[in-house]
């Protein structure tokens, strides 16, 4: 598996940290009826079979959050973005 | 017919030609009391119990490929009770000591061997702490010894002692520890089912599950529908998919685990010894093949296959613990995928759905569990509530924060 790092160009897996599923939103607000979506954002997981969003680290690299979009059944990655242009655009 | 010196003998007389196959190939009924989804050791076991246990025959195993294909059949067989909490030791110490009894119990031989396992510590925080797992595991009456560096000297003298960034100070050993020829327990258990009059169904993929009024009435399958009174899912890595399929979401992930084994070799390794500060575990199967692995490749995966990184980690690891690793070939590499749960525990419980069971959530440790999930399981679904042993293994204890973090490393399933 190498991903294609938008600043570094394609590098081998190992200089990367997966962090998961980039779908995730974590809630803004503290009061106890959110606890819901807490429960939601930190323990569950739609834990695709297929193609999925997922925030990488390029740890041992430039160090920037990417979103890689990728398949899980075969690995095959389709996409890689910068987390903030996924964040503005919403998509990879 | 019971497997025995006598059956070997007669059969041997006839040239081995006479065996009957050890369970029924049986087309689905209709309907059945109890149906499984996953025909993995879990799944049969569960089996197993229902109808050994309370008398409960009517029962299908549904499996969607080959008995045996899934983790029951990739792992690395490490079987053991040293776990710490209390939501985990009484249960994993169950395990072990239906393991002790199981062979007689379902009269198939599946090479249970208690050689000992020995997880190294190479620092006094980590002696500290295996110290306190020993005593834990001790205060629940199960045998834990920590040996000191020249007490580990003595059994398996080729370890790298003076490693400059791991030297070795000791372990924790528990001896009642080993292995287990892993296929062989499927056999057993499907064997052990089937002669009760469970169907073992193969090659039959559950792809919709049907309920009504809130209850379940049956599932759609590549062959075909079947109605039960009670579904229970025991799916290991595909788990979420199939609880999908009754609108639930999981606090699951689904990783891959890689496992190798090199060439056969003469006896060399004695017990299974871990290291864990190195990622890194191995042990010597009767074949004589040095069975090892290591951690999660780190990423969501339903592959069964790994990368490249991750093998030549494992293989570092190993080799910088038993330097005369590195003179060995190895024979073959698989993977297989890990149902991790965000605590690093598994679920044996109830659903929203009344007559649903759920089984998930073994991470990489659910071998050694194989015995003690069938056996709660089908506590658990014949009375409709749980064992004591599976009392802390609930479904909602995310939600209540009543998890049982036996690393203390939060909601993170790929830290377990
Ligand atoms: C490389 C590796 C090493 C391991 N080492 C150890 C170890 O040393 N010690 C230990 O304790 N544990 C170990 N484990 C973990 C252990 O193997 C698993 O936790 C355990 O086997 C899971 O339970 P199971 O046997 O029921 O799973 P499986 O055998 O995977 O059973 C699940 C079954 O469900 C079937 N299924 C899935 N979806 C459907 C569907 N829709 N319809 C019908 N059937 C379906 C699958 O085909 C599969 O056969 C290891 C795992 C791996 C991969
Ligand atoms: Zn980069």
């Amino acid at each position: 598996m190498r991903i294609k790092c938008p600043y570094c160009g394609e590098r081998p897996n190992e200089e990367f940290t997966c962090l998961g599923d980039a779908s995730l939103k974590r809630p803004t607000s503290n009061e106890p009826d959110t606890m819901d979506e807490w429960f939601d954002y930190v323990y569950i997981r739609d834990n695709l079979k297929g193609r999925m969003h997922e925030h990488w680290h390029h740890s041992g690299g430039c160090r920037s959050w990417l979103v890689v979009d990728r398949d899980t059944e075969t690995h095959e990655i389709f996409g890689v973005t910068t987390a903030r242009d996924y964040n503005a655009k919403g998509k990879v | 017919m019971r497997y025995s010196i006598f059956s070997l003998a007669k059969n041997a007389w006839s040239g081995h030609k006479n065996w009957k196959p050890a369970w029924r190939e049986p087309e689905p009924k209709s309907s059945y009391d109890v149906v499984i989804v996953g025909g993995g050791g879990h799944g049969l076991s569960t089996a197993y119990y229902l109808a050994k246990e309370h008398g409960i025959t009517n029962v299908a195993v549904l499996e969607k490929s080959w008995l045996g294909s899934g983790n029951i059949g990739r792992n690395t067989t490490i079987i053991r009770s040293n776990y710490m909490l209390p939501g985990n030791e009484p249960f994993y110490e169950k395990s072990l000591q239906l393991w002790e009894g199981l062979e007689q119990d379902f009269n198939f031989n599946a090479m249970i061997s208690q050689r000992g396992i020995m997880n190294l510590y190479h620092s006094d925080a980590q002696r500290d702490g295996f110290a306190r797992r020993g005593n834990a595991m001790r205060i629940h009456g199960v045998d834990a010894e920590l040996l000191d560096r020249e007490q580990v000297r003595e059994m398996v003298p080729f370890l790298d002692f003076d490693n400059a960034r791991f030297p070795i100070q000791g372990a924790l050993i528990q001896r009642r520890g080993g292995t287990v020829r892993h296929d062989a327990v499927a056999w057993g258990f499907a064997r052990g089912a089937d002669s009760r009059g469970v169907d073992i169904i193969q090659n039959c993929e559950v792809q919709g599950i049907k309920i009504e009024n809130g209850k379940v009435l049956g599932v759609e399958t590549s062959r075909g529908s079947i109605g039960c009174n009670k579904l229970a899912l025991c799916a290991a890595g595909n788990s979420s998919e199939v609880a999908a399929m009754a609108g639930m979401k999981l606090p699951l992930e689904s990783h891959v685990l890689q496992a190798f084994v090199s060439e056969g070799l003469k006896p060399y390794i004695p017990n299974v010894v871990t290291f864990g500060a190195g990622h890194f575990y191995v042990s010597q199967s009767n074949k004589g093949g040095l069975v090892f692995g290591g951690d999660l490749d780190g990423y969501n995966s339903y592959a069964r296959r790994g990368n490249l990184p991750t093998v030549e980690h494992v293989i570092e690891a190993g080799v910088s613990m038993i330097p005369g690793l590195s003179r060995i070939k190895v024979l073959r590499s698989w993977g297989g995928i890990m149902d991790m749960s965000m605590d690093g525990t598994p679920i044996i419980d109830k659903t929203h759905i009344p007559n649903m069971y759920l089984n998930c959530g073994w991470c990489y440790g659910g071998f050694k569990a194989t015995p003690a999930s069938g056996w709660c399981y089908a506590y658990t679904i014949a009375n409709d509530r749980p064992h004591e042993f599976n009392s802390l293994m609930r479904l909602d204890r995310f939600r209540t924060g009543y998890t049982v973090d036996e690393k203390g490393a939060g909601a993170q399933p790929n830290l377990h």
